[in-house]
């Protein structure tokens, strides 16, 4: 199972061992990291799982579809080129080690 | 602050409650008594990516089983409270247990109502997620599938239904579907939809009795036609749960009643989420809501409020639906429009609609156009001075 280190806002960091097929806003929200909201539950509806990814892991990401890059659109925090809502990433073996910071706005 | 905080209720207004109180820093017990038996977990998935199998139940979970035990949240899972005593500060559950509070958060929300029918016995409804493994087994024996009520929940069933390639038909009662909320142009985009997928929609018409032969349904409808079916599902709206409250002698009006910071007349009792009936300065009125955001926010207020920070409910209302390709966010309470207009591509089943009252944005729904339901979002928020067909 790959572990995966979020970076709070405040700078805490927690590294967490997810399952396979989790989402990196699941493994946030129901392990109690503090910065992602998650209103719409992980339906792609709601912006509020902003994440920042390691530059490095970025060619290992699910492609962005229209749908979360419209949603990128409207984060609150600034969007970046690493940008990415973590709803829509599912956690893999691939990316093992993988580094998400959490913007300090929802 | 100390004291023993009880929520009556472990949906998401019961779950944020909880929640919120730690992240304010509440300092004392909580316990969470719940009719449900299973960890709190999300309902809006249940109708849509759960039955669908594209989430497990593990991903429904608001969070881990250790956090309850690192939050000092006590569950009390499968226990029904059957009685609030406001005077001695206490609850009453089946089992005759009695479970002292110093201040009470009831977070009950709401009940499906029932098909009022002849023969709606082996109906079933959707819920809970015991409803939904219910309801994802028999759907998988079943070949036809009858729908009772064109709202969400039904459309969203439907949908699951006619994915899986059943026979699926809905009836609704109203002349168009989801008519309750959505103007005429979306009430057409999706019987469109469900029509091009095989949806028989049934409209203007009511169940009036359903006979069952042998192990199948036979529906006599109000227009004299019949629908067969193997499995009958309803969605034909909900109670909200105030039995408890009434019983206890907090004001009720459809729903339980609250001021502005989730209490009922009893100022140590609050109620939030799809049991509660507040004001709401989007709405321009008192009303109650069913929706996650709502429940999730009155719960941040109530736990806020019961810290010693009081800030008055004002968040914009939004709620949303998935049914095969259409995505609908929908932003403010169109109720009471006197004027909308539409942007983008009704062709392509992408748009936003604006409602306006009195010259002023009240709400927009935007389907698969999730932008604009942002910015629809952030305009609302901002104040509703916004003159009619302002910036978009
Ligand atoms: C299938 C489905 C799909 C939905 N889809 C969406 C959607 O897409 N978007 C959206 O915004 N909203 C959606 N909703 C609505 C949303 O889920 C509700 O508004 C929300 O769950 C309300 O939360 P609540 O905590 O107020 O009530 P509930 O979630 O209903 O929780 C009430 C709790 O109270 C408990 N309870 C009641 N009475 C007692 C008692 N006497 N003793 C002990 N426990 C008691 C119940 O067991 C339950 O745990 C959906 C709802 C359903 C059912
Ligand atoms: S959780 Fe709402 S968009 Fe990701």
């Amino acid at each position: 199972m790959p572990t995966i280190t979020y970076v709070e806002p405040g700078g805490a960091q927690h590294t967490l061992t997810l399952p396979l097929g989790a989402t990196l806003m699941e493994g946030a929200v129901q392990n109690d990291v503090k910065g992602i909201l998650a209103e719409c539950g992980g339906s792609c509806m709601c912006a509020t799982c902003h994440v920042y990814i390691d530059e490095e892991f970025l060619d290992l990401l699910p492609d962005i579809e229209e749908e979360e890059a419209e949603m990128l659109e409207g984060t609150t925090a600034e969007r970046r080129p690493n940008s990415r809502l973590g709803c829509q990433v599912r956690v893999s073996n691939k990316l093992d080690g993988l580094i998400v910071r959490i913007p300090d706005r929802q | 602050m100390t004291g023993q905080v009880v929520i009556v209720g472990s949906g998401h207004a019961g779950f944020q409650a909880a929640a919120s109180l730690r992240e304010e820093g509440f300092a004392g017990g909580i316990t969470l008594v719940s009719a449900d038996d299973g960890l709190p977990s999300q309902k809006p998935p249940l109708s849509k990516g759960f039955l669908q199998g594209k989430q497990t139940e593990e991903s429904l979970l608001f969070r881990v089983p250790a956090w309850y035990e690192t939050n000092a949240v006590t569950l009390r899972l499968g226990v029904r409270v059957v009685q609030i005593d406001p005077l001695g500060s206490q609850l009453k559950t089946e089992t005759g247990d009695a479970i002292p509070y110093t201040h009470l958060i009831l977070a009950t929300g709401a009940a499906n109502r029932p098909l009022p029918c002849p023969g709606a016995d082996d109906v079933l409804y959707l819920r809970n997620l015991a409803d939904a493994r219910r309801i994802g087994a028999r759907l998988e024996q079943a070949r036809r599938v009858a729908i009772v009520g064109g709202g969400f929940i039904g459309l969203e069933l439907a949908a699951v239904a006619a994915e899986n390639r059943k026979t699926v038909t809905v009836v609704e009662a109203g002349s168009r579907l989801m008519e309750r909320v959505l103007p005429p142009v979306l009430s057409g985009v999706f019987r469109r939809v469900h029509e091009q997928q095989g949806v028989q929609i049934r409209l203007n018409t009511v169940a009036q009795c359903i006979e069952k032969q042998n192990e199948s349904y036979s529906i006599q409808l109000s227009d004299g036609q019949t629908v067969a079916a193997d499995l009958v599902l309803a969605g034909i709206g909900v109670i909200p749960e105030t039995n408890l409250a009434q019983a206890a002698g907090l004001v009720c009006d459809n729903g339980i009643v609250v001021n502005e910071y989730g209490q009922t007349s009893v100022s140590n009792i609050y109620a939030v989420g799809d049991c509660a009936n507040q004001y709401n300065p989007f709405a321009r009125r008192r009303l109650r809501l069913e929706s996650v955001q709502n429940a999730v926010d009155q719960a941040k207020t109530a736990a806020k409020h019961l810290m010693g920070e009081a800030h008055p409910y004002r968040v914009v209302p939004w709620f949303w639906t998935h049914q095969y390709h259409l995505k609908l966010q929908m932003a403010g309470i169109s109720a009471g429009y006197d004027q909308f207009s539409v942007a983008g591509n009704p062709e392509t089943d992408t748009f936003s609609v604006y409602y306006y009252a009195d010259g002023q944005l009240i709400a927009v729904d935007s389907l698969n156009r999730p932008g604009d339901h942002l910015k629809a979002r952030k305009l609302l928020e901002a104040g509703s001075c916004l003159p009619a067909h302002s910036e978009r």
